[in-house]
């Protein structure tokens, strides 16, 4: 079959496996010894990481169950194909919910263990590494191992952020976060430039609960970076949950569809919708974190050819400059981004390739187009310039080098792996593409 | 239309993707559950789900439609797990092992019935007094378009499964008199592991919708549903071709 991130590009043809009870992990293994495997979760990470081109790709969408809950502690114990979805819509009327989540509730919580997702709460909350108590995993050679921060940390710490290349997760614990009700109380404000837009982020990350900016990557001179701040606290009380009735894209969007002015035009009304003193209002906590989930298949609008997204982090002190020269250099080439989105990161993660970093983090969607390539590797040397670095989950286009002076600690992940799948059973596109795997491993050994 | 709180529903063959959908379904109703099959870590894992998503009170049996002393261990066990007999039972085990490899080893294929048919057979007669005594309830057994017609690519799995829609036929007939509906469940292609990786299948449907479809259907006290719909017009057609012409298609 072929597949491909959410970004639609690249595709591969991959063979899958589609397991239902975990004795068919082990028999994916030994089927794949020549091709290699990849667990795959929902398919929601942007580029080539869930993907495995001529091998094998193992699905984890039917392993979905929840297998123990503690109402004590909130501790979670689930297979990885649970989607965050299901989780909220299980345990919210309990009062409880995933302390950190993606901006999509079709991610499943194995995809965000190999991508140590974040959320809106990341000065608050940290990664969602950070929440997790326990993995069991299915290693290369067959044996299963439970892993923790308190037992075989190390291997605990490359799987964290790891891409699914340590092995197939076959259960995990997650400490769920309390909450008061189903709701989100969120303030919106308009402002109108960056440098009120990142003082308005950092006076918030030290007094909201959950902050996120919205800004129009099309606004150029005295407007770049204007856009909107929501900050929002969890409620007191609840709304009454309507469910929601998502709507479908039902076509690929024609390329032309998406040019300089209908983006123009939809970034003005989106900064338009908040009126200029502000608003506050009370929505349900479902349609806060996964706004975009209520258009199914949103992915079209790009049309066939497909989009990449880039995501950095820069650091501290140097963010000011550095997001400014990444706006700039995207407004500048015309890449007709729809909303990008800034936000502030609170620390490191506990991964070896986790992403955070304690500073500002951007995000923008880039059609694919001519010209795409380019302007991404422009941004990766600003992003480099700066200290600063990109998400792995969102990545399609970082070059190798790039990625080895961005991740300090790629040299410990190789050790892991070498312990743990000396001869690469667990492989993707994006690992072959990063050179992420021990240059002398026998896959990448191409003098031989 | 039973309520299902205090009542258990036994799910053979547990470990199916309709099985397990199905398993959902009545628990979120409020129904105990017995989760029956031959994986037994993989039902457990299906019971604690059952139990953290819906705080059904879920258990676990041995199960194999091919071994004569499981199926008195489970009758038993039923007996005095649910001596009022406030029993529902869904039939969803079975096995397709492709026609062309029971051609070429015959007892493959008489395996391949015994699990599809007679074990049904035994398990449901030995369970038929109790559920009788329960004087309510209902058996859903699914069985398969396949058993509508014998066809080239498919016919020792279709000859099982026709047995079995004759044979619930019959049941059906018996528990009326005690006030117990039995449903055949006619299911097209549904995208389970059974069908996973086929080519040709169209039009497939989630195990959550046939498992909907499913109680559905039982508890109207439908005698016979195709699922989804749409397959009893295909499947009229089918029937309706006469044998002289079948037999030269390879459908």
């Amino acid at each position: 079959m072929v597949l491909g991130g959410w970004g639609r590009a690249p595709l591969a043809a991959v063979d899958a496996f589609r397991p239902e009870r975990i004795g068919e992990l082990r028999e994916a293994l030994v089927k794949t010894v020549a091709t290699g495997l990849l667990a795959r979760g929902g398919g929601r990470s942007y580029g080539d990481q869930a993907l495995n081109s001529g091998g094998h790709v193992l699905l984890t969408e039917r392993l979905d169950r929840v297998l123990a809950f503690d109402p004590a502690t909130g501790l979670l114990v689930a297979e990885p194909g649970l989607t965050f979805r299901d989780l909220l819509r299980l345990f919210l009327p309990r009062g409880w919910q995933a302390p950190v989540s993606p901006g999509t509730g079709f991610a499943t919580l194995g995809g965000a263990v190999a991508n140590d997702v974040h959320g809106k709460n990341h000065d608050r909350s940290g990664s969602f590494g950070d929440h997790v108590a326990w993995l069991d995993l299915l290693l290369a050679d067959g044996s299963q191992r439970r892993v923790s921060p308190e037992q075989d940390a190390k291997l605990f710490d490359a799987t964290i952020g790891g891409m699914g290349l340590t092995g197939i997760i076959t259960a995990l614990a997650v400490r769920l976060m309390a909450v008061p009700s189903n709701a989100v109380d969120v303030a919106a404000h308009r402002l109108g430039d960056l440098d009120r837009f990142m003082a308005a982020l950092s006076e918030a990350r030290a007094r909201a609960f959950y902050s996120v900016g919205w800004i129009d990557a099309l606004a150029r001179g005295r407007r770049l970076g204007r856009g909107i701040l929501e900050t929002a606290e969890p409620a007191p009380q609840g709304v009454s949950a309507a469910a929601r009735n998502p709507r479908r894209v039902p076509v690929d969007f024609p390329s032309l569809a998406l040019n300089r002015l209908s983006v123009r035009l939809f970034n003005e009304a989106y900064y338009r919708r908040v009126p200029e003193a502000g608003r506050t209002r009370r929505e349900p906590v479902e349609q806060f974190l996964y706004p975009l989930d209520g258009l199914l298949d949103w992915n079209r609008i790009y049309g066939k050819r497909g989009f990449h997204q880039f995501q950095c982090v820069i650091p501290g002190a140097e963010a000011p400059r550095g997001i400014a020269a990444l706006l700039e250099a995207v407004s500048r080439a015309g890449a007709a981004s729809f909303l990008a989105v800034l936000k502030t990161l609170g620390g490191e993660g506990r991964g070896l390739l986790s992403f955070p970093l304690r500073g500002f983090t951007l995000a923008l969607d880039l059609p694919r187009r001519a010209g795409t390539a380019e302007l991404f590797a422009r941004l990766e040397h600003i992003t480099l310039d700066h200290g600063g670095r990109i998400y792995l989950a969102k990545d399609a286009l970082l070059s190798p080098d790039g990625f080895a002076r961005m991740y300090p600690k790629l040299g410990e992940f190789r050790g892991v792996l070498e312990m743990v799948d000396p001869h690469g059973r667990f492989t993707s596109d994006m690992a072959r593409r990063l050179l992420v795997k021990p240059p002398h491993a026998p896959q990448l050994d191409r003098a031989a | 239309m039973t309520d299902p709180r205090g009542r258990t529903w036994l799910v053979l063959g547990a470990s199916s993707s309709i099985a397990r959908a199905f398993a959902r379904l009545v628990a979120e109703e409020g129904a105990s559950v017995l989760l029956a099959g031959r994986d037994r870590d993989d039902l457990a894992r299906s019971a604690a789900d059952l139990t953290a998503r819906h705080g059904a009170a879920a258990d676990v049996l041995n199960f194999d439609a091919r071994d004569r002393a499981s199926i008195a261990r489970l009758v038993e066990h039923c007996r005095s797990a649910v001596p009022s007999g406030a029993l529902d039972v869904f039939v969803a085990f079975g096995s397709m092992p492709e026609q062309a490899a029971m051609a070429a080893d015959p007892a493959l294929a008489a395996a391949t019935i015994e699990t599809n048919l007679t074990g049904a057979v035994e398990l449901l007669l030995s369970l038929a007094p109790l559920l009788e005594a329960g004087k309510r309830g209902h058996v859903v057994v699914l069985g398969s378009v396949a058993g509508d017609r014998g066809r080239l690519k498919n016919y020792v799995y279709g000859a099982a499964k026709a047995g079995l829609a004759t044979f619930t036929a019959g049941l059906r007939n018996r528990l009326f008199r005690s006030g117990v509906l039995v449903t055949t469940i006619k299911p097209g292609f549904i995208d389970t592991a059974m069908t996973w990786g086929l080519p040709g299948l169209f039009l497939v449907a989630s195990p959550e919708a046939a498992a909907r479809a499913s109680l559905t259907a039982a508890l109207k006290g439908k005698e016979v549903v195709y699922v989804p719909r749409f397959w009893a017009l295909i499947m009229l057609i089918i029937r309706l071709i006469p044998e002289r012409i079948f037999k030269k298609l390879s459908i």
